[in-house]
């Protein structure tokens, strides 16, 4: 009965360990724990980023000095009235033409893929033709833009496949178009048009699709019902749903084309684009503050574009 | 549009559509695979005139390629580090709860891959230069975390979304600490999403070269040495050996990440 009596004791409680000590006193005030998990993480973004995006603009309101080629740190607004020269006018026309006839074809070519994805795939095919856009989007930019060239040359693929098809002629007439043609593929508009287009694809694909995955059956039967015919139905019904997606990934395409400088100066000929003016700007002239303030232009158009695109409903379709 | 009572087949022109994209999508890919192997030296010929494997040797021997790819794999695994952790925190605090600027710091975290590369690329170039700090293997990491940052939040807030809260609340309520939870709730929870974010940043790095000229000064990575090497038309069959190479080893953790992810239906 001793012996029972004794195990009936409460032992004395231990005092609680280190850690749990500190969990609970976080445990009871949520804000500090909150503010302790965020400030890595936002100190990051506001130094590195923020700090930089910052150091951009301050920099496009200094200029060069013509003479000594010495960045002169106080604030003027030459560089800006630079900008409006007509040849970087050109640049940035060129550019945004480019980005706008790249996010068109890009969503014609799109569509249907996306739209198979949504309606006809069943799980095994699906699976497979996410891997087979995601593949491309995720791996070696570099490489691919690359292999374009290897495919677009004078001597490579393209040629020898017009050639197979008695198609000669008519390469040589498309390079002949003034404006878009040039000595060969890789050295011409189409042929950049064409990697651009290859590139940003994907990004196209992945929102449509996320448009069109989120269209009820029940909506495309009402159609149905009501005597609407398939084509009628894509046009009034599927078409007006999947825009918003189409905007989605415009923002991408725009975007991403707007900045390159790879593509155009591995595939393109001497027109420069705007990536490339800003890479030159800041490396061999030396001049960052018209590097800077040349930025500023996409940074503006794409602020405009988001603006528009969120009217449109797309960013509840990214 | 769930395809669970299909009414109608896809019609052939449909079907041929998808697979003309998905073929321009894929066949630069081969041609890659192709092109390491030419008997050309000099041009792009094709088809190629015979198959070798004498380039592979001869990209070994080249010591700029190993440095450029040491590099690279450094850059690499410090960037994927710090994005792991400071995504992982982010993503943390943001599905904890509702807090000013919350929206603002979502948006703020898509910022560097929503803007062109030469955005964040051109930005810290300019803060470089204002600083006077010079170019250093840390001027390179800091642009590839702050971009590959967004990739680790995005995997583990969807699976954090997907995780029952009540898992969670459970293990407070039974006694485990903050610490205990997250080591035996969290973790294994969000461990898989966390490899994959992880994977996809590695490559994101490994691959990046819009931001890397701008922060790299005279340093070369992989990206760039094969950057260099497009201007040197003497070196092309060893162009080809290098990027047959990086399309591989990227392919590697983008073929791990999708598995990870496919498991749990993301």
């Amino acid at each position: 009965m001793a012996a029972l009596s004794l195990t009936l004791t409460p032992p004395t409680p231990k005092p609680p360990s280190l850690p749990r000590r500190i969990s609970t006193f976080f445990f009871r005030r949520p804000n500090l724990s909150l503010i302790l998990t965020l400030l890595l993480p936002l100190l990051w973004l506001v130094v590195f980023y923020i700090g930089s995006l910052s150091s951009l603009l301050v920099n496009s309101f200094f200029r060069l000095d013509g003479f000594t080629g010495l960045i002169v740190r106080q604030f003027s607004l030459q560089t800006y009235r630079e900008l409006a020269s007509p040849s970087n006018v050109d640049i940035f026309v060129r550019t945004a033409v480019m980005a706008a006839t790249v996010t068109v074809t890009c969503a014609i070519l799109a569509f249907p893929v996306a739209y198979y994805m949504a309606r006809y795939a069943n799980y095994r095919i699906k699976g497979l033709l996410y891997l087979g856009v995601l593949l491309p989007l995720w791996s070696s930019y570099l490489v691919r833009v690359y292999t374009w060239k290897i495919i677009l040359a004078q001597e490579g693929i393209i040629t020898w496949f017009a050639n197979l098809l008695g198609l000669h002629g008519l390469l040589e007439a498309l390079l002949a178009v003034p404006g878009i043609g040039g000595p060969s593929l890789s050295f011409s508009f189409l042929g950049m048009f064409l990697v651009f287009v290859y590139i940003w694809l994907p990004y196209m694909i992945l929102p449509i699709n996320a448009a069109l995955e989120r269209v009820p059956k029940s909506v495309l039967e009402a159609s149905a019902d009501l005597g609407a015919r398939p084509g009628y139905t894509l046009r009034k019904v599927i078409l007006p749903l999947a825009f918003p997606g189409v905007v989605a990934g415009s923002i991408f395409t725009f975007s991403l084309t707007l900045g390159d400088y790879i593509i155009p100066s591995v595939i393109g000929n001497s027109s420069f684009f705007i990536g490339q003016a800003v890479f030159a700007q800041q490396g061999t002239a030396g001049n960052i503050p018209l590097a800077a303030a040349m930025t500023v232009v996409p940074i503006v158009i794409m602020f405009l574009y988001l603006m528009v695109a969120r009217r449109l409903g797309a960013f509840e379709a990214l | 549009m769930k395809p669970s009572n299909p009414t109608g087949r896809a019609s052939l022109g449909l079907k041929i559509a998808v697979g003309l994209v998905l073929l321009f999508l894929h066949f630069p890919l081969l041609i890659i695979i192709l092109y390491a192997f030419t008997t050309e030296e000099a041009s792009f010929r094709f088809p190629p005139p015979g198959l070798t494997t004498r380039w592979i040797g001869e990209l070994v021997n080249r010591a700029d390629f190993w440095n450029a790819l040491s590099l690279s794999l450094a850059v690499a695994a410090v960037a994927t580090t710090l994005a792991i952790v400071l995504g992982t925190l982010l993503a943390g605090a943001i599905y904890r709860g509702k807090f000013f600027g919350r929206d603002a710091l979502t948006l703020l975290v898509i910022l560097p891959i929503a803007l062109p590369g030469i955005v964040t690329g051109i930005s810290l170039r300019s803060a470089i230069s204002l600083t006077d700090m010079g170019f250093t293997f840390w001027t390179i990491v800091i642009g590839h975390t702050t971009f590959c940052i967004v990739t680790v939040y995005n995997n583990v807030i969807a699976r954090l979304r997907r995780t029952a809260r009540s898992q969670m609340e459970a293990s407070m309520d039974l006694g485990a600490s903050t610490f205990q939870t997250f080591r035996y709730i969290v973790l294994p929870n969000i461990a898989t999403a966390l490899l994959a974010g992880g994977m996809l940043a590695f490559a994101l790095s490994f691959d990046e070269v819009i931001v890397t000229t701008f922060t790299a000064g005279q340093q070369q990575t992989l990206p760039i040495w094969i950057l260099s090497q497009l201007t040197r038309p003497r070196d092309r069959p060893v162009t080809n050996v290098a990027a047959l190479f990086v399309i591989a080893a990227t392919f590697i953790p983008i073929l791990i990440a999708y598995r990870l992810t496919q498991k749990t239906g993301e």
